[in-house]
């Protein structure tokens, strides 16, 4: 259903609902003036819309009353944590009510025994790690934007981050949500026991990017801080050895806590701006993250290091102490900062390819974007097969983001054609909303969409999000009106 | 595979009751329903991806030893078949560590309730292309479709494993000891599973003063009650012998079965609803209700 058909028969006078929203909420929780219409019109994304009333909810109370007017008026409502996300799953839907998150961010419960902790969705991910390093543990999972995403944005996407390769992505940390639906009703998904009966309801909740109501508590897994970690940097002459080394890794039975590759262009734009004297003059580099008790890290190490000779490696470099450990790091992390030396604009694309197809889709990246007369960097998660591929550009040349997106979908493309998919971490959103019949038939997303309706049944939940319309499955189109990329 | 997710389609048909059985060790159909069975077979293995694709109606214990040969494993527990392990959703004593079963599960083409073939999820370890079907097949004991094929995420053997016993306490060895594989406990003895490099066992279960033994301990089979890991301390004054719980998790195996639960009427009109888009006419394994049978 398009988002017209959606407002079809509702002639919503939005005064109306910031009155009964000021009327169940405080007041000055509720904005509607332009300036804060405007801020909260996007994401991280290339993409914007624009919010019609935005509402700061400080508890589940405050969330309930607002989805329960949303669903009296028949209006659209989107949850919204820090607005981090790249697919354009946090744009919303015209003037939707957008639910912000960010004031309910207090870590209500910490187990350090069963190692699981209670928070409310706006905490921020590094926080969290970082209120709790006193005990011993973490929450693993790590995006590259974990300084300032929510908790809830990661349950929203499914969120990964590097340190996912050996310990799963989100879905495998969250052990239950307090939800509110969107008729209104509020229920616990998911539980502190292993098994609650029922659907696993919290699985599919995790990665629904907002469309099935709005997580108000979270009940996340917690992982022990390992004694022991080695982070080695590796250099090659070609792309193709260190992708192939990957492989070779997995193959031999060891699962490193992470493995990232930077591509030569993003060596040379990391090491401008961190100094962390980083192999500029080779074709890529790796870094691959070892942990555990001291044994097995250096069984794991030298094993690692022996697999790197056969593939040719240049230089192995092994972090001598955590200060040159966070450097490395720092590097992986800050690479998207660092690109502003090259040009002032870039869009990230995220898919995923099979391991073994990894040299094969980076070749034809590299293919891809020099037809299309562009420039990439490659700087992503090698040991899942999570492709990063960073197109930079300068916005203010004509006609370049017709490129810019047609490179793009070519990518998205090979990558799905190597037995890959869509998306690996950042979600569909209205980006790759349109794609999904390159990955699924119409059968196929007439189940999506099934349980959609089962926890939507009147889609106001962050609706136009996911799923292509009917009327265009089975081709591919631009973004939807109102929209620009 | 001994027949194709199609022809498997095929034979679910589209009107009539019908009930899916694997080698009948979790469940048994019930009334009169058209007993299917899934399709039996390993399509491939790929040990550089750390997948397997194969039938939803193959044996674990196949699986098991085919993936052995490659030095990996899946974290299912023993017997039964792939399908039937997936359509209950119970991991095995090594969650501690593995993790969830679910999370095993990337991609699966099911026959829906229409006798469609449905894909859900996709071939790689990460995936967030669209809504997460595979979760909510796992565990929904085939009401809302019958899984045909499936492509599993393995994890690698460990070089070394070892069980102990131990008259400590099992929360004192939750906490001390570095990610173990399972740590169960009947009210006076501890059982501890590690694994891993093995320096690091022979030198974990010394600081800690375990005493190596043959295997695990033998299960009650009487009932699996599910607890939030921090209430299994309440065991502690229940008769020792009449349970083993996995510390950590929450599964405690007990000699009764587990007491009646009431579902939460939100749940059960969430799951009502679900159930109605899936299975609008209740032909899939009809009798069978997820949120109110254990």
């Amino acid at each position: 259903m398009s988002l017209d058909e959606i407002y079809a028969g509702h002639d919503v006078d939005l005064v109306e609902v910031v009155a009964r929203i000021r009327g169940v909420i405080r007041p000055d929780q509720v904005r509607d003036g332009a300036t804060e219409t405007h801020l909260y019109r996007r994401d991280a994304s290339t993409m914007s819309n624009k919010a019609g009333i935005v509402c700061f909810a400080e508890s589940t109370a405050d969330v309930q009353a607002i989805v329960e007017t949303a669903a009296e008026f028949g209006v659209p409502f989107m949850a919204r944590g820090s607005g981090t996300g790249l697919a354009g799953g946090a744009v919303p839907p015209p003037g939707a009510i957008v639910i912000s998150t960010t004031k309910m961010n207090k870590i209500i419960s910490v187990d350090p025994v069963s190692r699981m902790a209670w928070v409310e969705p706006g905490v921020l991910n590094l926080d969290l790690s970082k209120q709790i390093a006193h005990l011993g543990v973490h929450f693993a999972p790590d995006p590259s934007s974990q300084q300032t995403c929510s908790i809830g944005g990661n349950v929203a996407n499914n969120s990964g981050g590097p340190h996912c390769l050996a310990d799963g992505v989100t879905n495998a940390h969250i052990h239950a949500m307090e939800v509110v639906l969107p008729d209104g009703s509020v229920t616990i998904l998911g539980g502190e026991e292993p098994e609650p009966d029922g659907f696993d309801l919290r699985g599919v909740f995790v990665g629904s990017e907002g469309m099935f109501g709005v997580a108000t508590k979270i009940c996340v897994r917690l992982m022990q801080n390992p004694p022991e970690v080695a982070t080695m940097l590796m250099d090659f002459a070609s792309v193709s050895d260190g992708a192939d080394l990957v492989s070779d890794i997995i193959a031999a039975g060891i699962v490193p806590a992470a493995v990232e590759m930077m591509d030569q262009l993003c060596l040379i734009a990391v090491e401008a701006f961190i100094h962390a004297g980083l192999p500029v003059e080779q074709a890529a580099a790796l870094l691959i993250e070892v942990v555990g008790p001291a044994g097995g890290v250096a069984a794991d190490v030298a094993r690692i290091s022996e697999l790197a000779k056969a593939r040719n490696v240049g230089g192995v470099r092994i972090a001598a102490d955590d200060a040159e450990r966070a450097l490395l790091w720092k590097g992986r992390k800050s690479a998207f900062g660092a690109i502003a030396n090259i040009k002032p604009d870039y869009y990230l694309h995220d898919t995923v390819v099979p391991r073994n197809k990894l040299s094969d889709v980076l070749d034809q990246i590299y293919a891809i974007v020099k037809e299309h007369d562009l420039q990439v960097l490659n700087v992503f998660h090698a040991g899942d097969g999570n492709l990063h591929p960073l197109l930079v550009f300068d916005g203010k040349e004509p006609g370049v983001y017709e490129r810019v997106h047609a490179a793009g979908r070519a990518i998205v493309k090979a990558s799905v054609d190597a037995g890959g998919v869509l998306s690996g971490e950042h979600g569909i959103g209205l980006e790759k909303r349109d794609l999904m019949p390159l990955m699924f038939s119409e059968t196929d997303l007439a189940a999506q969409a099934d349980l959609r309706r089962a926890f939507d049944p009147h889609l106001l939940s962050n609706p136009d999000k996911v799923l292509p319309s009917p009327a265009t499955c089975g081709e591919i189109h631009r973004a939807p009106e109102g929209a620009w990329i | 595979m001994d027949l194709t997710v199609d022809e498997f389609a095929g034979n679910v048909g589209s009107s009539d009751p019908v009930a899916v059985v694997g080698l009948g060790t979790r469940a048994t159909p019930s009334g009169n329903a058209r007993v299917v069975n899934a399709p039996v077979g390993i399509d491939w293995i790929q040990p550089a991806e750390m997948t397997i694709q194969c039938g939803a109606g193959t044996p674990v214990d196949d699986v098991a030893e085919a993936l052995a040969e490659y030095g990996q494993q899946i974290p299912f527990p023993p017997g039964g078949t792939i399908g039937g392990a997936l359509a209950v959703g119970h991991s095995g004593i090594r969650r501690l560590a593995y993790g969830a079963m679910r999370d095993a599960l990337l991609q699966t083409h099911y026959v829906g309730s229409s006798g469609k073939v449905v894909k859900a999820g996709g071939p790689t370890v990460k995936n967030v292309s669209g809504f997460d079907l595979c979760r909510l097949m796992v565990g929904s004991r085939g009401t809302l479709g019958f899984l045909g094929d499936v492509i599993l995420r393995t994890r690698p053997i460990s070089a070394h494993e070892q069980w102990f016993t131990s008259d400590r306490d099992p929360w004192e060895l939750l906490i001390g000891l570095f990610r173990p594989t399972s740590v169960l406990w009947d009210g006076a003895t501890t059982w501890v599973l590690l694994e891993g490099h093995e320096g690091d066992v022979v030198e974990m279960a010394e600081a800690y003063g375990l005493d190596p033994i043959e295997q695990a301990p033998g299960l009650p089979s009487g009932g699996r009650w599910s607890m939030p890991p921090s209430e299994l301390e309440s065991l502690r004054v229940a008769q020792p012998g009449s349970f083993v719980a996995e510390i950590g998790v929450g599964v405690v195996h007990h000699t009764s079965p587990r007491p009646p639960r009431q579902a939460d009427p939100v749940q059960a009109q969430l799951h009502a609803r679900i159930k109605g888009e899936f299975d609008p006419t209740g032909r899939l394994n009809p009798g069978v209700d997820v949120l109110t049978q254990i």
